[in-house]
């Protein structure tokens, strides 16, 4: 029975933060881009105010929680109930200011992961798309090999060889992610490199970089985009999965995969409050999953 | 039907080259460090007498080649070498849990692979309808789920009332039966985060090919919508179909981690995370080859079998 009513008001709050994201949007949007939020689907317009919100969460995160990010309120596992709405965890300190400040620990060392993983992984492949032979040849094995082992075993064993720290943790999965953008970077290039105007540039005699940076970046931006997206939403779930673990981020930062796994054993007695953390990772990763369903959709230039 | 074993042959080699490679790979990684091992691993603080202790019971002194050709020659014969956290044979720790995680793994293939084949077709058969959507959109939400969270709400809702164990004990003297009722919540988590993904691909993988003449043929001919599409498209859908079903069970095995920890299920990915935690790095790397090997294992199944049903493949000239 709850189940059933818990359904019913996500589907209401879905409806209702779609509908007003898009009418926002299109009034706020310039007059030539009204069209595409007119016809933009109710998933992707609730993924933007969902990415939105969380935004606005991890900048503002001192003024919105209520106490400080390590500090202990009270006893531990309070129950719901003013001044600790969402109660306390296993140290006794607030759960509410733990997510808000979740928020940017968790948010913030994904996005920066991604964003290393692109610009090492999209730099390395436009190069060895445009210079060919055999570094291409040699960077491409190296690759190939380093992608026959599952994301996440590779992932441990670096974890093991250099140690748990937040530092090598964004090191080593942006190492492992690279491997896969370096992959789609370098057949987009492909594509592009063998075009005339990229000869032409050659022949100005413009330097590998400028040519990267100025002729062969901007042409493959778009696939690159919707990749970000993707990539970050398994960046993201992959540095939650090993905080989970105990792996990633370490406490006292606030971080929504080992709030799991620090609160666990209140599952065992009927309380969703660890679910809490869990589910907000769950719900950027469906936001971001569906917008770039929406771009991706829209690249393609597919009509219903 | 020497075709078949000669492609069967040679699929098998370059599956060994690439293990090999991969062996370099994991054995060759504690070479990137800095300094060495024994100093990472005992910190700065470390006298010589015991760094220099440390390097001769891991065979530091050894040229790295060396070093790699005995561990290799090693694992060949079912020696992984020794823990170093419990002092133990890795082979023997490993030898049980090699077991429970095959089991964890095949019973949520057992469950998940039927049930995406089957609601892939239904998919397809009724596309665009209610069905057809309310599918896609919980296959995209079921697959932005952290693992953790399926399985605690599955915890929350099956294991609160009592339905279903939490945890999961094995001792030697539990039936399989009981190990089907007890096992039954992390396989069906790994079941929920994999479907998802097979069931989207079975029927892009159908949808795709009710478009071509033969397709529209067969409907003209008056045949029922099922008929057309279990008699004349599953069939040329099965090699997609049997690849995307491989990769999943490949994630499968890397994904039995995280659900191991979550229902303390004694198996591999436990282990593996203890070691992690240890910095145990013979552990680490022993448990990394078979989890590499058992994905290149099922990456050559599916190219087998997905050539042997596509006779345009089997008689390429």
């Amino acid at each position: 029975m709850t189940m059933l009513i818990s359904l019913i008001v996500g589907l209401v709050l879905f409806f209702a933060i779609g509908l007003a994201s898009r009418a926002t949007l299109r009034t706020l949007a310039p007059a030539h881009q009204r069209p595409t939020f007119r016809d933009m689907p109710l998933t992707a317009s609730f993924g933007i105010a969902i990415i939105l919100l969380y935004v606005i969460v991890a900048t503002l995160a001192p003024a919105i929680a209520p106490f400080g990010e390590g500090e202990v309120v009270g006893d531990q596992y309070l129950p719901w109930a003013a001044p600790y709405y969402l109660g306390t965890d296993k140290l006794g300190r607030d759960m509410l200011t733990r997510l808000v400040y979740g928020a940017r620990n968790t948010v913030g060392i994904a996005f920066a992961t991604t964003a290393l993983a692109f610009v090492v992984g999209s730099i390395l492949g436009i190069w060895a798309a445009l210079v060919g032979g055999r570094l291409d040849q040699w960077l491409s094995r190296f690759v190939d090999a380093l992608m026959a082992i599952p994301a996440l075993i590779f992932s441990l064993l670096l974890l093991t060889i250099f140690g748990t720290s937040v530092l090598t943790l964004i090191l080593v999965i942006a190492a492992v992610d690279a491997t896969r953008v370096y992959r789609l970077a370098r057949s987009v290039s492909q594509g592009i490199v063998v075009m005339d105007y990229i000869e032409a540039a050659r022949l100005r005699g413009e330097t590998s970089w400028r040519l990267i940076r100025r002729e062969i970046l901007p042409n493959a931006m778009a696939p690159l985009v919707a990749e970000f997206g993707l990539r970050f939403c398994f960046v993201f779930l992959s540095i939650s999965a090993l905080s989970f673990l105990g792996l990633g981020i370490k406490p006292p930062t606030a971080d929504w995969g080992s709030m799991v796994r620090e609160n666990a054993t209140l599952i065992t007695f009927g309380d969703i409050t660890p679910l809490l953390p869990a589910g907000a990772i769950a719900l950027l990763t469906v936001a971001v999953n569906f917008v770039v369903d929406w771009q991706l959709h829209r690249a393609s230039g597919l009509k219903e | 039907m020497s075709d078949i074993w000669r492609m069967i042959g040679r699929r098998l080699l370059l599956g060994l080259l690439t293990l090999f490679i991969i062996s370099v790979v994991i054995f060759g990684a504690t070479e990137l460090l800095p300094g060495d091992l024994a100093r990472e691993l005992l910190g700065q603080s470390a006298t010589e007498e015991t760094l220099a202790a440390l390097r001769e019971q891991l065979g530091l002194n050894d040229p790295a080649p060396l070093r790699y050709w005995n561990w290799l020659t090693g694992v060949l014969q079912g020696d992984f070498g020794v823990s170093m956290a419990t002092k133990k044979p890795i082979s023997e720790l490993v030898g049980t849990r090699l077991g429970n995680t095959l089991f964890l793994a095949l019973y949520a293939a057992a469950l998940s692979v039927p049930l995406s084949l089957l609601l892939g077709v239904l998919a397809a058969l009724w596309r665009n309808s209610i069905f057809d959507r309310a599918s896609n959109a919980l296959a995209l939400t079921s697959i932005s789920f952290p693992e953790f969270f399926v399985a605690y709400i599955l915890v929350l809702w099956l294991a609160q009332t009592g339905i279903f164990p939490s945890m999961v004990r094995i001792t030697p003297s539990t039936t399989t039966g009981d190990l089907l009722y007890s096992a039954f919540l992390p396989a069906l988590t790994l079941t929920l985060v994999v479907t998802a993904h097979m069931m989207r691909m079975t029927r892009a993988a159908i949808i795709n090919l009710l478009a071509s003449p033969y397709i529209e043929m067969a409907r003209l001919k008056g045949m029922s919508p099922l008929r057309v599409v279990l008699r004349h498209a599953v069939p040329n859908a099965l090699a997609p179909i049997i690849n995307v079903v491989a990769l999943n069970l490949a994630y499968l095995i890397t994904g039995v981690v995280v659900v191991e920890v979550v229902f303390v299920y004694p198996g591999l990915g436990q282990l593996m995370v203890d070691a992690v935690t240890n910095r145990d790095i013979a552990v680490v790397q022993a448990i990394a080859l078979i989890f590499a090997a058992a994905y290149v294992l099922l990456n050559l199944i599916a190219d087998v079998l997905s050539t042997i049903t596509n006779p345009r493949l089997m008689h390429r000239r």
